[in-house]
């Protein structure tokens, strides 16, 4: 059958068998590789991706209900050449060790933020409950988030400050037409 | 000729500050992995990739009556379907283990085990091979299996491995260390005996990334190349080369990014000797990647141990002797990848951190009908066995005394001025200074505090327990001259080259699971050659660009690896002083070495920098007398002991009456690993290692039922911490260098997976005081602990 979906923001259309499961069509048809497979159950979360917004684990979804949506991966993180602030964060604390659940982590994570800027620590802690990490023991993954957290709270009240200012400059010259 | 800038102060521990050596550094590989861009084995992809898919028996025991292929083998999509029939015509149907056994690539006479690999097919893609696994029809002879290890040398125990000759009983090995005799006579001059039944039940090491392989076979150059999912690429390479009888200079590989392997990865498995068979027959590449329960019923399990230990003492504490027997469940092969003098790897530690006159233990291993394996999981080669067992007893012993165990155990430790110092089973602890490690643990805990706060709640009936540990390690295997697996030592090689512009490559024989070798090893050299960590390029995993040596294991990089790492660089910057003489016109006496340049001593304008001299080993100038160009060199570091980390971990945890639900409320880990490389790298390892014990303590076991099915053959199964289940950890460090290593290191990877799971324990049975338990066995799941809050003995599955 064909399938036709956004793919960070690429529409592309491939033929798939119709069982094929969106993590092997990411991966091993588009070369998304950054999405990984880990247990076939949904337990691991090593494969989350995002559909409509939507963090879900592509290993329990058919590429072909993917079908007219928008997927989002960890390759889609970086815009612009810019790391989003929950990349940063995962290298500033040192929230990956082996890599591999860190798509997946980050994710999540960046779903959560554009939820709860601020969450707790205990809401972070739940919003990747539904994902596994071996090597790292979590901790520093709740301080990635909460970095990231901090940064873009840090980052919008620059922008904040710098609307304000072009506002008053803009009053001193007569104000915008 | 330029100068370094200002160096900062010592113990400055920020290396962003710093241009090079140790310290703080943000990890090299991490820009990949936040990309999505790292390469794992299943990321492999070559032209004309064909999928492997493997069929396992569903049966613990069975003999094969009848295996027909027909079917698979018209599958439109299939290429070839080979039987352990067809891999025996070759010669292949059996290989060695790590522990001179051996183990059937494909099963030829019976099934083992459930999971063990039977046949396999080779198709198109992944999905129709799994497709062509259904058209096999096995006819099995269903024997009755061996699932009880302790009913394992039962006389009427059917006989598992009857293709060894002469094979009549389920018998693996009998092992043996210390003095029985000395042990006796102190258990008898004894005031105070404990003795306690434990069982150390079957976990996985369950890392995220399955094993797999891609394997490519050249027809016309006859080369194989293969990256595999493998902790030990030239050690593989080796057996590749005597089990397939491949001239080893064509055997290439390659170790790529690897997604955790806590052990598990280091045995060869059935699936990467198949993948390779299968490139060599379809000429093509062949890709196998296992699936989770794959994972989980066939590769390496850990621990399996059951064990009676006593532990014998004066009535004011004084601990006399130690003695334990061991029934140690291998499987149905001997897997366990261990230096072949320590069948039962290093539990010869298990006197722990304590001077004590005497001790003795034995350990009796047998054949059981489940997968093989049995040293994985960050074990550090059986000493997670032997400190739970150790520290276990000493609780139960301060029980019995109605001793804190803080101070029972600083009571008894091993004084500083002992060190070296030889156990009682022969171990040459290297060094080592307890007290202040376990009083460091106590100030962060707040431990007399937590034992008000403990009384209080007792007293309205809340449980909370706080639990001590405290352990040694061995890690970094071994000297050559104690250690090899299958022959093969346990040394490694490294080699540094300073290109002319001073930028350098290092190569090295371990490779990373996510341990950050590419920091850290670029700091090792950095320290010594003065190079910035970012003009370090570290070279591992692939053993066509890497020198000989055995892997990631054991704790061993940095102890082995890392000590090579040092050598090498210092006989370069060896080189580089007499080149630097010759450049700045005065005798190698006369040079001081400031890191990363050389001063003429008494003139600070004279300098040259590593950098110059560099570009001077490659360039056109005069060299002096009798000294070749380049700047590189190589060695094989043979380290003159193993490296013994230590550390004290305090647990407290709270126990819901209603439920018997365990929450670790707080982990305190100061850990004790020598001189320290990179602290947020250390920081991270002992994190991931405290969650194991969380996963080990309280929920991780591979049960099976009687008949010998797995009923941990999923995540939904085998239960792993998340993040609701493990605390916000709270680590600290002292630092005792060892004497022997290069700089002073031990290694720590496997340190807290080794000491937390006592810990946890300890504290469970702490909390559980009032209902009179002394003891309950992992995994303290909710129905266990509920079980021995009402008096009962935990259940035998």
């Amino acid at each position: 059958m064909q399938v036709t979906m956004n793919v960070n923001g690429n529409e592309v259309t491939g033929e798939i068998e119709a069982r094929l499961l969106l993590v092997h069509y990411l991966r091993d048809h588009l070369g998304l590789t950054g999405t990984h497979w880990g247990c076939d159950t949904s337990n691991c979360g090593t494969c989350v991706v995002w559909m409509d917004g939507e963090p879900v684990k592509s290993c329990t979804v058919l590429a072909a209900m993917a079908g007219g949506r928008k997927i989002r991966t960890v390759e889609g993180l970086e815009q612009n050449g810019q790391l989003d602030p929950v990349q940063q964060g995962f290298t500033e604390c040192h929230g990956l060790q082996c890599g591999f659940c860190t798509p997946g982590m980050m994710m999540t994570a960046r779903a959560l933020l554009d939820r709860k800027p601020n969450p707790s620590e205990h809401e972070i802690r739940e919003a990747i409950s539904g994902q596994i990490c071996r090597c790292t023991g979590y901790a520093t993954i709740v301080r990635s988030i909460q970095w990231a957290a901090a940064h873009e709270a840090a980052s919008a009240a620059e922008a904040a400050v710098a609307d304000a200012s072009v506002t008053v400059d803009s009053v001193g010259v007569g104000g915008p037409s | 000729m330029t100068t370094v800038g200002e160096r900062p102060a010592q113990g400055f521990e920020n290396n962003d500050m710093k241009p090079v050596g140790h310290g703080r550094m943000l990890r090299k590989e991490d820009p990949r992995f936040l990309r999505g861009k790292g390469h794992y084995c299943d990321d492999v992809q070559l032209p004309g990739m064909l999928h492997l898919a493997i069929l396992r028996s569903p049966v613990a025991h069975a003999r094969i009556l009848s295996i027909d292929t027909t079917a698979a083998a018209a599958h439109p999509k299939v290429k070839a379907v080979v039987t352990g029939a067809a891999l025996a015509e070759q010669g292949l149907a059996w290989m060695p283990t790590l522990s001179n056994d051996v183990q059937a690539v494909l099963a030829t006479d019976k099934v083992r085990f459930q999971g063990q690999e039977v046949a396999f097919v080779v198709a198109e893609d992944r999905y129709a091979a799994r497709d062509a696994l259904e058209l096999i029809q096995v006819e099995y002879d269903i024997l009755d299996p061996v699932v009880d290890a302790r009913h394992a040398l039962d006389p009427s125990a059917p006989v598992i491995r009857d293709d060894l000759e002469g094979k009549t009983n389920n018998h693996c090995f009998d092992w043996q260390t210390g003095d029985e005799a000395a042990t006796e006579a102190a258990f008898t001059a004894a005031d105070v005996v404990v003795v306690q039944d434990m069982v150390y039940p079957r976990v996985h090491p369950a890392p995220m990334e399955t094993c797999g392989a891609v394997a490519d076979y050249d027809r016309i150059d006859g080369k194989l190349t293969l990256w595999s999912t493998t902790q030990a690429p030239h050690a593989h390479r080796t057996l590749y080369a005597i089990v397939a009888g491949l001239p080893e200079h064509k055997i290439r590989v390659i170790s790529p990014d690897i997604g955790g392997g806590f052990g598990g990865k280091v045995p060869i498995y059935p699936g990467y000797v198949c993948a390779i068979v299968a490139s060599i027959v379809t000429g093509k590449p062949v890709k196998w990647m296992e699936d989770r329960s794959e994972n989980l019923i066939s590769t390496g399990f850990a621990r399996d141990y059951i064990m009676r230990g006593q532990i014998a003492a004066t009535k004011d504490g004084k601990i006399l002797a130690i003695r334990t027997d061991v029934l140690a469940d291998h499987g149905a092969f001997n897997g366990a990848a261990t230096p072949v003098k320590y069948p039962a790897g290093f539990f010869g530690v298990f006197t722990g951190s304590y001077d004590i006159q005497a001790a003795f233990c034995k350990v009796t291993a047998v054949y059981t009908n489940k997968a093989p394996g049995g040293v994985a999981y960050a074990c550090s080669i059986r000493i997670t066995e032997a400190v739970y067992l150790v520290e276990r007893l000493v609780n139960c012993l301060a029980d019995e005394l109605q001793m804190d165990p803080t101070e029972l155990r600083i009571k008894n430790f091993i004084q500083p001025e002992q060190f070296p110092y030889t156990t009682r089973t022969g171990w040459v602890y290297d060094s080592g200074n307890y007290e202040p490690t376990m009083r460091e643990a106590m100030r962060i805990a707040g431990y007399d505090e937590l034992r008000r706060e403990q009384a209080e709640r007792r007293e309205r009936g809340e449980l909370m327990g706080i639990g001590v540990a405290f352990f040694t390690e061995a890690v970094g295997a071994g000297p050559r001259k104690d250690m090899d697996i299958l022959g093969l030592g346990m040394a490694d090689g490294a080699e540094l080259r300073v290109h002319p512009t001073g930028k350098a490559v290092v190569r090295i024989s371990a490779q990373t699971q996510g341990q950050g070798h590419e920091t850290t090893f670029a700091q090792l050299v950095a320290e010594e050659i003065g190079i910035s960590p970012a003009d370090i390029e570290v070279v591992h995993g692939d053993t066509d660009n890497t020198p000989f040596g055995l892997g990631t294991f054991g704790s061993r990089s940095t102890p082995v690896s890392g000590g090579a790492a040092v050598m090498v660089a210092r006989k370069v910057r060896d080189k580089a002083r007499i080149i630097a003489s010759g450049m700045l016109e005065v005798s190698m006496a006369d040079l001081e070495w400031v890191k990363g340049s050389f001063h003429v001593k008494g003139d600070p304008t004279k300098s040259v920098t590593i950098q110059d001299v560099a570009m001077r080993a490659h360039g056109a100038g005069d060299l002096p007398e009798g000294l070749e160009g380049g700047l590189e060199a190589q060695v094989c570091y043979n380290p003159a002991n193993l490296t013994y980390p230590h550390g004290a971990y305090i647990c407290v945890v709270d126990i819901d009456p209603g439920t018997a639900k365990v929450t670790v409320r707080r982990f305190i880990a100061v850990d004790d690993c020598g001189t320290r490389i990179n602290p947020m790298i250390i920081e991270g390892q002992v994190h991931g290692g405290l969650a194991d014990g969380v996963g080990m303590a309280l929920m991780e076991m591979i049960a099976f039922d009687e008949d010998g099915n797995c009923l941990g053959a999923s995540l939904m199964d085998y239960l792993i911490p998340t993040a609701l289940e493990c605390p916000d950890w709270e680590t600290g460090f002292t630092v005792t260098p060892s004497p022997h290593h290069p700089i002073g290191a031990k290694g720590v990877g496997e340190s807290a997976t080794v000491g937390s799971p006592p810990a946890i324990v300890n504290a469970v049975v702490d909390a559980l005081k009032p209902f009179g338990v002394r003891h309950a066995d992992m995994p303290l799941t909710p129905s266990r602990v509920w079980h021995a809050m009402q008096g009962h003995p935990t259940p035998s599955f």
